[in-house]
């Protein structure tokens, strides 16, 4: 039995120590969002955000995540109160399927945190380890893109509001 | 009212008991004199009762069936905007419930760039009779002309402003008659949904970690379920001894059945683990019978063949005249997902929740293989990851059926491993052709040879023998001998004939019935190769005509609407005869009409090829597209982008690779696709809208023109002409360095 901080709130797993973080979402929290795609990292569809960063659910076992904060695709909003990388996806209509897109956002989305104004290239290098087989690769730059642009907006209206 | 009813498809199918009622519509439709025995529209001709469509209930509430799967193409959304165009309501108003067995009709597969012009058609028509249906019904109430007469918002209404809802309207059995030839479609000019960007209905449940795939179904009580694969074709598990993997925790069962092997467990981890452990307890009898993958061209060519020949006239020939030949290897449809199913057994009933392109064909199998009654076997088709034709989803669902059986009451969840997608999936065949033409005075084609060798293109379900598990089984089933599919749409044959008018054409099917790799339908089926190899060749008869590639196309083609695509993608990507790239760059143009029947394509590229490492890369692609009426415009966008990705990784990176025995290429270390880093700059898709013409299928037709596309500007970049696929990295250092 650990204890796990998935998108804030505290889990008690049990779960063998070696099973990969990606099951313990899935099977025991019942989260959607990260899924399974290769088991090999080699595809990003597991992508989800630990302190920060992106990281293959499918190949990170559950020891090694004691004490650290786990965000996944749902930790970022919902259908009525997108986060603006959602929203900029829904926008831009970046999916087909939408397999690999919820790994795509999560990486995307780190590569926003670290660097809100990223250029073309710094986004298709980030993206680099996902894939994707429908081909909606152009939209997914687009809505990466806009949702810098989302988060800008949101950031400097905040901003105004707390008077700075 | 029009109470929820289950449609027993087969009283509707054979019409027997049903009351048939079509006075009213003859009367709305008189006008359009519609011979009585004229064939009704879309898939209306195989399941023509309205109320397989379309169903209106007493609050209002709209519900649109159709047979067909949402693959990530878009469709539900697109026949959502039809509905609700033709029935003058908002688009919410209307729900669509897609492939289901028990509710919906019988589509066959979701294929062949087939779901528009079969099911969108068949909803735009029932949709307008329908509406017609209500305005009669309300006529007849308020004692008026049905003339005077107007829908809006889901209500009829009379021109002194008195309204009466759908809802009010409908009675029983009000929209269980036979659909009329010809319906009284709106006028395009009028629309308000259809032909509109509206957004897809599934995207925020995607992008939020909705419940939105067959991966994400978590029943009450189920459990997880692995397969232990053989090792390759044919092997025999000849030892297994499971009873340690039986003790691991959280087990629940292991199933034997021949050489169908797998493990259940309370938990998906220890589900995974147990195969692991029951994979290392199984020992196969494994026996080579692979071909050589470096010697494609011999082995498919030297294969034993049925012909069939399509000649014009033989006496016309030319002056200058060439040959090639054109190869493609085996390649994988390599869904992003692994393929998943859900089974559930209860009583004397199976149900299963599958990404089956064809739940009713699939049904069959699947019932063939348990030894049970069809009607007794429900398939409902949950989204999975795209498949881009037949992978392993029909296999996943019948082995979750086959587990399910021995699990009785337990909803047994199975998704298979990312190896087991790679080496099982049925692959896109290997492809050969041979193409000889000669050019007369004038630079013209005067006659065209092209002979094609090919598997056939469809071992789809239908036949228990086409699944996995039911070939494993120790009471096995034995694949069905395979079948060509018949031309116009053709299968190895597809796109074989050329559009182009040429004084004489001549062209061989070869098709071959063994198949030493398991093979089926990939996106395009022989159309991507096909055309590959035509618009390829034109090139070089361009080429040795002294022609532009663009005037040398239009120069041999009539079709008004080809005419256009080919026109539209040479303008807005700025094609010039004198056109001069940058060093290292290269323009390529290539066209089809995808099947010589659904929609047009053109495709204009340009690629960068370094000379030092012989990497191609496309910068720009421009694509001009018409597929008729266009319902969402977006999301035929989105389709030919798509396509023209998809296409640009076959055709530069894509090859399943074999020993003697077993496939070898089992991930996406040793199955490599497109990355990131070689995506284009921009793509750019252009449609020319055909309002009040007939849907047309667009979701494969980009395949073929994209590879050739990019030939030819690989080509036209280093001077040297690639005809074998893929154009790989090496491929072209070596041509660069001959």
């Amino acid at each position: 039995m650990m204890t796990l901080k998935v998108n804030g709130q505290e889990n008690h797993i049990d779960a063998d120590p070696d099973t990969p973080l990606l099951y313990v979402l899935r099977d025991d929290l019942k989260l959607n969002a990260a899924k399974f795609g290769c088991g090999l990292g080699q595809c990003g569809s597991c992508t989800v955000i630990v302190d920060g960063k992106a990281v293959l659910s499918c190949v990170t076992p559950l020891v090694l995540l004691e004490g650290k904060q786990v965000t996944t695709l749902e930790g970022l909003g919902t259908v009525s109160a997108p986060a603006p990388i959602q929203r900029a996806f829904m926008e831009e209509q970046a999916a087909q399927c939408g397999y690999c897109i919820a790994g795509m956002m999560m990486r995307a989305q780190a590569l926003l945190l670290r660097n809100p104004k990223p250029t073309d290239a710094q986004i298709r290098a980030e993206l680099q380890p996902n894939l994707c087989r429908c081909g909606t690769h152009m939209r997914i730059l687009r809505a990466v893109h806009r949702a810098a642009r989302l988060m800008d907006t949101a950031d400097a209206s905040a901003n105004e509001r707390s008077g700075q | 009212m029009n109470a929820p009813v289950i449609l027993d498809r087969r009283r509707v199918l054979q019409g027997g008991g049903a009351l048939i009622v079509s006075f009213s519509l003859s009367r709305a439709f008189a006008q359009e004199g519609a011979p009585a025995a004229a064939k009704r529209p879309g898939s209306l001709a195989t399941a023509s009762y309205l109320d397989a469509w379309l169903r209106i209930d007493a609050d209002g509430r709209i519900t649109a069936f159709t047979g067909k799967a949402e693959l990530g193409q878009g469709f539900k959304t697109a026949f959502q905007q039809i509905a609700a165009e033709q029935l003058d309501v908002a688009f919410q108003a209307i729900h669509v419930v897609t492939a289901d067995t028990q509710l919906t009709a019988n589509e066959g597969y979701t294929s062949g760039s087939h779901s528009m012009q079969d099911s969108g058609t068949a909803i735009l028509n029932a949709a307008a009779q329908v509406r017609e249906l209500l305005i009669a019904e309300a006529a007849r109430r308020l004692g008026l002309a049905v003339e005077g007469l107007k829908t809006d918002s889901g209500a009829v209404v009379a021109p002194d402003g008195r309204r009466i809802t759908y809802g009010e309207l409908v009675a029983a059995d009000m929209l269980h008659v036979q659909a009329q030839p010809q319906s009284k479609l709106k006028d395009p000019a009028t629309f308000k949904v259809m032909g509109h960007p509206v957004p897809r209905v599934d995207i925020p449940a995607k992008v939020t970690g909705g419940e939105a795939y067959v991966q994400d179904m978590r029943l009450p009580d189920m459990v997880h379920a692995r397969v232990v694969r053989p090792p390759s074709y044919g092997a025999q598990l000849v030892e297994c001894d499971s009873s340690a993997v039986e003790k691991l925790p959280g087990v629940v069962k292991v199933v034997r059945d021949g050489n169908f092997l797998a493990v259940v467990a309370d938990k998906e981890f220890q589900a995974v683990k147990a195969m692991n452990a029951l994979a290392a307890a199984a020992k196969w009898k494994e026996s080579p019978s692979l071909p050589r993958q470096d010697d494609l061209l011999n082995v498919i060519t030297s294969l034993p063949s049925q012909d069939s020949t399509n000649r014009s006239d033989p006496s016309v020939s030319g002056q200058k005249t060439v040959e090639a030949t054109y190869t493609r290897s085996y390649q994988s449809h390599g869904s992003i997902g692994p393929s998943c199913a859900v089974a559930h057994f209860v009583g004397d009933a199976m149900t299963v929740w599958t990404h089956t392109q064809g739940v009713y064909p699939d049904r069959q199998a699947i019932a063939e293989m348990l030894r049970m009654p069809p009607a007794s076997v429900r398939l409902i088709h949950v989204e999975g990851s795209g498949c881009y034709g037949h992978n392993g989803a029909d296999d996943v669902a019948a082995d979750a059926a086959l587990i399910a059986r021995a699990l009785p009451g337990r909803p047994v969840r199975v998704q298979w491993m990312r190896e087991q997608e790679h080496a099982w999936e049925p692959f896109g065949p290997a492809m050969v052709t041979k193409l000889r033409a000669s050019l007369d005075a004038d630079g013209r084609i005067a006659d065209w040879n092209f002979a094609v060798w090919s598997n056939t293109h469809s071992m789809r379900p239908g036949n228990a023998g086409t699944l996995l598990a039911a070939q494993h089984m120790a009471q096995g089933f034995a694949v069905p001998p395979p079948k060509p599919l018949p031309l116009p749409e053709g299968g190895g044959d597809r796109n074989a004939i050329p559009l182009y008018n040429f004084a004489n054409a001549h062209v061989v099917h070869h098709f071959i019935p063994a198949m030493p790799l398991r093979i089926s339908a990939m996106r395009a089926l022989g159309a991507y190769h096909n055309v590959f190899s035509i618009e390829s060749f034109m090139d070089e008869l361009a080429g040795l005509a002294g022609a532009d590639a663009v005037e040398f196309r239009l120069r041999h083609l009539e079709d008004a609407r080809g005419r256009d695509v080919i026109e539209k993608a040479a303008q807005e990507f700025g094609w010039t005869r004198d056109q001069k790239p940058q060093a290292g760059r290269g323009y390529g143009f290539a066209f089809a009409r995808y099947k010589n029947l659904a929609a047009y394509c053109a495709i204009a590229s340009e690629v960068e090829v370094n000379r030092e490492t012989g990497r191609a890369r496309l910068l720009r692609a421009v694509a001009a597209v018409d597929s008729g009426q266009v319902v969402n415009p977006d999301g035929l966008t989105n389709q030919i982008e798509g396509a023209i990705m998809q296409s640009m990784s076959w055709t530069l990176y894509e090859s399943v690779s074999f020993d003697d025995t077993r496939i070898t290429s089992i991930d996406w270390q040793t199955y490599p696709i497109l990355r990131f880093d070689a995506v284009p700059d921009r793509i750019d898709v252009h449609i020319i809208n055909r309002p009040g013409q007939p849907f047309l299928g667009s979701g494969e037709t980009g395949q073929g023109p994209a590879a050739a596309s990019i030939a030819n500007a690989i080509a036209h970049a280093t001077g040297k002409r690639l005809r074998n696929l893929p154009l790989t990295r090496k491929r072209i250092k070596d041509a660069i360095d001959a």
